[in-house]
């Protein structure tokens, strides 16, 4: 039953995918990228990877969104197609895809429990984080202790988005009375 | 029955794709990805619960929460034609 969800998705994401490519006005194709990262973010969901299709959602179809609108607001809202051949970026497009393809040949089966990511050092961490007892839970002593800085990284990121959507919305409310009675005190 | 509800979203994500790549105008294209986004967080639910991991529902608040920032971003740059209007620029717009 997956697969089937999963060639659905993936064929709106190649048709999305065209139409962005096609796509002339760049209003457009910012609209198109942040649908490609909800259908990304739902392929990643049927995958079992509901995390990362969290991350996909906020920095495709949010952040991602809101630079591309600001450097729109910098530069022209419309592509000039130049009469350049196509050959050289086609050719390396293609190059480029069957490597990755290729590469995908020797990867270990999905969700497989004896991947090499799964017994290079996750053991250890399991067993030190029981012996000794960082933290009541694993989870809790991988992410705060062994990934500290990693975690102090994630929480920044976390922390600078909030700000950004704070005067996102503070200029709006105080717009309210100020457009209305411009003179009022309060 | 949930299975029904999943493929009924497939089906009407495949619509809105279809109206965000044929759109005529901008504001058509702007309204099909709210709505994929809107469908997205359809899909995480009702694959969640079919799944039987109901705890995705959480996460699909959060995604409700994400979809409403972006579209208000790019509400307010079609308002005022610039995102980071301080609260000395009021008046001027």
């Amino acid at each position: 039953m997956e697969i089937y969800i999963n060639a659905v998705l993936l064929t709106l994401l190649a048709v999305t995918s065209c139409a962005i490519i096609r796509q002339r006005s760049l209003f457009g194709v910012v609209m198109l990228a942040g649908t490609y990262s909800f259908l990304m973010a739902s392929v990643f969901v049927v995958l079992d990877a509901v995390d990362v299709a969290m991350t996909e959602a906020a920095v495709g179809a949010g952040v991602s969104t809101v630079i591309f609108l600001i450097a729109l607001h910098l530069t022209k809202s419309r592509e000039y197609p130049k009469p350049r051949s196509a050959v050289v970026p086609l050719f390396i497009t293609l190059i480029t895809g069957f490597a990755l393809i290729w590469g995908t040949s020797t990867l270990p089966p999905f969700g497989v429990a004896d991947a090499p990511i799964h017994e290079h050092t996750t053991p250890h961490y399991l067993d030190a984080a029981r012996e000794k007892q960082i933290a009541a839970n694993v989870v809790t002593a991988v992410l705060a202790d062994y990934r500290s800085f990693d975690t102090l990284g994630e929480t920044l990121v976390v922390f600078t988005a909030g700000i950004g959507i704070m005067m996102l919305l503070r200029v709006r409310r105080r717009r309210g009375p100020a457009g209305g009675n411009e003179g009022e005190p309060s | 029955m949930l299975l029904a509800a999943v493929l009924a979203i497939l089906i009407a994500m495949a619509l809105a794709v279809a109206r965000a790549v044929k759109g005529p105008t901008t504001f058509d294209r702007m309204l099909a990805g709210n709505t994929v986004g809107t469908l997205a967080i359809l899909f995480l639910a009702a694959l969640g619960f079919l799944n039987g991991r109901p705890e995705w529902l959480d996460i699909g608040l959060v995604y409700a929460l994400l979809n409403v920032i972006s579209t208000l971003a790019v509400l307010k740059f079609f308002r005022h034609g610039d995102l980071a209007l301080g609260p000395d620029d009021d008046g001027a717009s």
